[in-house]
């Protein structure tokens, strides 16, 4: 409708015009309806005498929290609190996306094996996790971990690591004044080992020379953190656990709970990923690697080059699903005390301030953001990833 | 998973169909549904538990069924929810429930901010710590360092991090979701103390494997009045529940109970007692409710001595005695208005 049309045409007949009547139309709609259930609601909790608003944020918790990574105790808002489960979420979410990949294209590969065993092996693995509720899986790796191992009176010591039912106790490093020339020397590094990457490869190109440019960039890192290091004068002291009447005090702790519902997650979101995988692997044609080989390419340059390009193209949506999967399921670890966002925020906030509305809007927004985040990513990746068509 | 999914429907609920009118009359409501719906907990022996049979007992239990006595004459209208802490408080502000009687603490903030009301206290409760035996604790001073487990969404939670921020003790929670699982975990050795309501250590300390390896610590961290809770702004279903209590308070304090409640209205002369019994006056009518409503409930429940005796007395596997929860007459705390 880029050319004007004749200006006798009715305001109504011009389908422009009406669509956008509907629009506006709709659009009014849904917002009267949003705003007269949000009245109703506000109303309906003022009348019944239920306090709202989102004020108790500010207000100290007072309940302490098994696991923080940010500073946090008792006198802590609420706020803070929140801020502390959403941190626990994120980070078995992360971890336990990254674990579940390992796992997932690990075992997606040897049930793909030609050795019998491995592949059997891979689908006993792949179709028990598979088929059993992810909350009894935590249920018994949670309980199965506490079993096995010895009380905190008889733990097994190995130097200053102990492990006992309260967790693995290791020594917690604590980074004194010189820490940040490491980090600077170890970035340096990095850009380094980036930058050889980068000229090996347009060395390859240009002259079809092959240099080993990961190890060597691997080595970079490896070492030249470790002389920075040296040089600063070891800036890092460790704070060393010991036994104690109860439990083993000091040093850094991997509580039970966390090993727990991080194997859940991984293990069983891994066992989806590998029949991703598997499917994505099988959907590249055999003539693909037969072309290959007959180019003379070894095995291992096939799959990367050759057929793990193309069948990324097919694992790489539904993976998303398995992931966004993964990042929702982390709400089951409230069951074994793993204090997360619905543990902290939905149990124990909600208890005690009895703000029903406001607390499971804020987990439904994090969640929400979350898995939009993942979302988002995944969608980016994949059209990077897709068949750049000539 | 369960409980959130309810969490978030009970929610829904709450925006959704508040508006029928906060105040309705529940009794009208109840009396045309014809069963009252009582809001109980997942199992804790003793007060809200049931059996192999889906038969539902306990303290908590009856304080519904004498409700229903007093309100159809008949104890046994009353159909339960099974809810777990959390889910308490949303299942009855959303009208799923009419009667909340889950071993809940009263305490100022949720009588005065989440739209409900404490009728009054059907057992006096504490908050205690168990441990094992063998760790050799006589004091919970002693507990410096320890892990403690206990259960989501209850005011133990806060009751233990004040109790070891007062006493500048460290320690290290495990916060399970439900009971059962907290319960797990201190008996499997993730956690050197057990900490809940002391009635419900004794309960739960029934249900181990080996209670006699496990002891109870003397000290009484915190005060809990348990006791049913309703729906703000309903005055006469609040006063409903509240005297249903009374009754069974004062019957005790009159000698009335379930097996000479019948010969007591024909042949007793204390005014007092024919009050009570309906057989002088119409003391129901006030509430809107028959004339024998007191003694449906004396009848069909019993007197709070006998409640207590078949539910948590020493005879009985949970095995607490009648401490604070004795008439005034007694030694104990449970004084009851009059009815008249």
């Amino acid at each position: 409708m880029s050319e004007k049309t004749t200006t006798n045409t009715s305001f109504f007949n011009d389908a422009g015009n009406r669509a956008l009547l509907f629009q506006v139309v709709l659009l009014t709609a849904v917002v009267a309806i949003g705003y007269y259930l949000f009245h109703n609601l506000q109303a309906n909790l003022q009348d019944q005498g239920i306090s709202t608003g989102f004020a108790f944020l500010n207000e100290p918790a007072g309940f302490p929290i098994l696991i923080h990574l940010i500073e946090y105790t008792e006198a802590g808002t609420y706020g803070r609190a929140f801020l502390v489960a959403l941190i626990n979420t994120m980070l078995i979410s992360f971890i336990g996306i990254a674990l579940a990949t390992i796992i997932g294209v690990v075992m997606g590969l040897a049930r793909l094996s030609q050795n019998w065993l491995v592949a059997k092996l891979a689908t006993v693995y792949i179709e028990t996790l598979r088929n059993i509720p992810l909350l009894l899986q935590m249920f018994f790796w949670y309980f199965a971990v506490l079993a096995a191992l010895p009380h905190p009176r008889d733990s097994i010591i190995f130097g200053d690591f102990f492990l006992n039912k309260r967790g693995i106790y290791s020594p917690n490093p604590i980074f004194e004044d010189g820490f940040g020339v490491v980090i600077f020397g170890f970035l340096a590094c990095v850009v380094a080992a980036i930058a050889l990457i980068v000229w090996a490869k347009k060395r390859q190109t240009r002259t079809g020379e092959w240099f080993p440019a990961y190890w060597t960039s691997f080595a970079i890192i490896i070492f030249g953190t470790i002389i920075c290091y040296l040089l600063a004068g070891s800036p890092v002291t460790f704070d060393l656990p010991e036994a104690s009447r109860f439990n083993v005090k000091g040093g850094m702790v991997l509580v039970p709970e966390f090993v727990a519902v991080l194997v859940a997650l991984s293990t069983y979101t891994g066992a989806f990923i590998a029949e991703i995988v598997r499917a994505g692997i099988l959907s590249v044609s055999w003539g693909q690697t037969e072309a290959a080989r007959s180019l003379g390419m070894r095995d291992s340059i096939t799959q990367r080059l050759i057929v793990l390009p193309q069948a990324l193209r097919v694992i790489i949506p539904p993976l998303t699903s398995q992931y966004l999967n993964l990042a929702k399921n982390s709400s089951l670890g409230a069951a074994i005390a793993y204090p997360e966002l619905v543990a902290v925020v939905m149990g124990t906030t909600l208890n005690q301030t009895g703000q029903a509305i406001e607390t499971i809007g804020l987990c439904m927004l994090v969640y929400g953001s979350l898995s939009l985040s993942i979302s988002f990513f995944m969608n980016w990746y994949n059209k990077k990833m897709s068949l750049v068509e000539r | 998973m369960k409980s959130n999914v309810g969490k978030i429907l009970s929610t829904a609920a709450i925006a959704a169909t508040i508006s029928t009118g906060a105040a309705a009359a529940t009794l009208d409501d109840v009396k045309s549904k014809g069963f009252i719906q009582c809001g109980v907990s997942t199992g804790v022996p003793g007060f809200s538990n049931a059996d192999s049979n889906g038969k539902w007992s306990g303290i908590d239990v009856d304080a519904c069924r004498a409700v229903s006595a007093a309100i159809f004459g008949d104890a046994d209208k009353v159909k339960y929810t099974p809810l777990s802490a959390k889910e308490r408080f949303t299942a009855l502000q959303s009208g799923e429930i009419d009667i909340l009687s889950r071993n809940t603490t009263w305490t100022y903030t949720r009588d005065a901010s989440l739209g409900l009301d404490f009728t009054t206290t059907n057992f006096y409760d504490g908050q205690g710590f168990m441990v094992r035996k063998d760790l050799g604790v006589s004091s919970a001073m002693e507990l410096d360092g320890a892990t403690v487990c206990t259960e989501q969404g209850t005011t133990t939670e806060l009751n233990m991090a004040d109790f070891f921020r007062k006493h500048k003790l460290e320690y290290v929670p495990v916060v399970v979701q439900k009971a059962d699982e907290a319960l797990s975990a201190y008996a499997s050795g993730r956690c050197d103390v057990y900490t809940t309501d002391k009635s419900g250590l004794a309960a739960h300390r029934s249900k181990l494997s080996d209670p006699n390896e496990h002891v109870i610590l003397t000290e009484t961290i915190s005060k809990e009045p348990l006791g049913p809770v309703v729906r703000h702004g309903d005055n006469q279903w609040k006063d409903i529940v509240t005297w249903s209590l009374f009754v069974q308070i004062n019957a005790e304090e009159m000698g009335i109970s379930s097996e000479n409640v019948a010969k007591i209205k024909a042949e007793s002369t204390d005014p007092g007692i024919r009050r009570l019994v309906g057989a002088e006056g119409k003391m129901g009518e006030a509430l809107g409710l028959g004339s024998d409503w007191a003694y449906n409930i004396i009848a069909e429940v019993g007197n709070y001595g006998e409640v207590f005796e078949r539910n948590v007395g020493p005879d009985t596997r949970v095995g607490l005695p009648r401490g604070v929860n004795n008439l005034w007459t007694e030694g104990g705390v449970l004084y009851a208005p009059p009815v008249r």
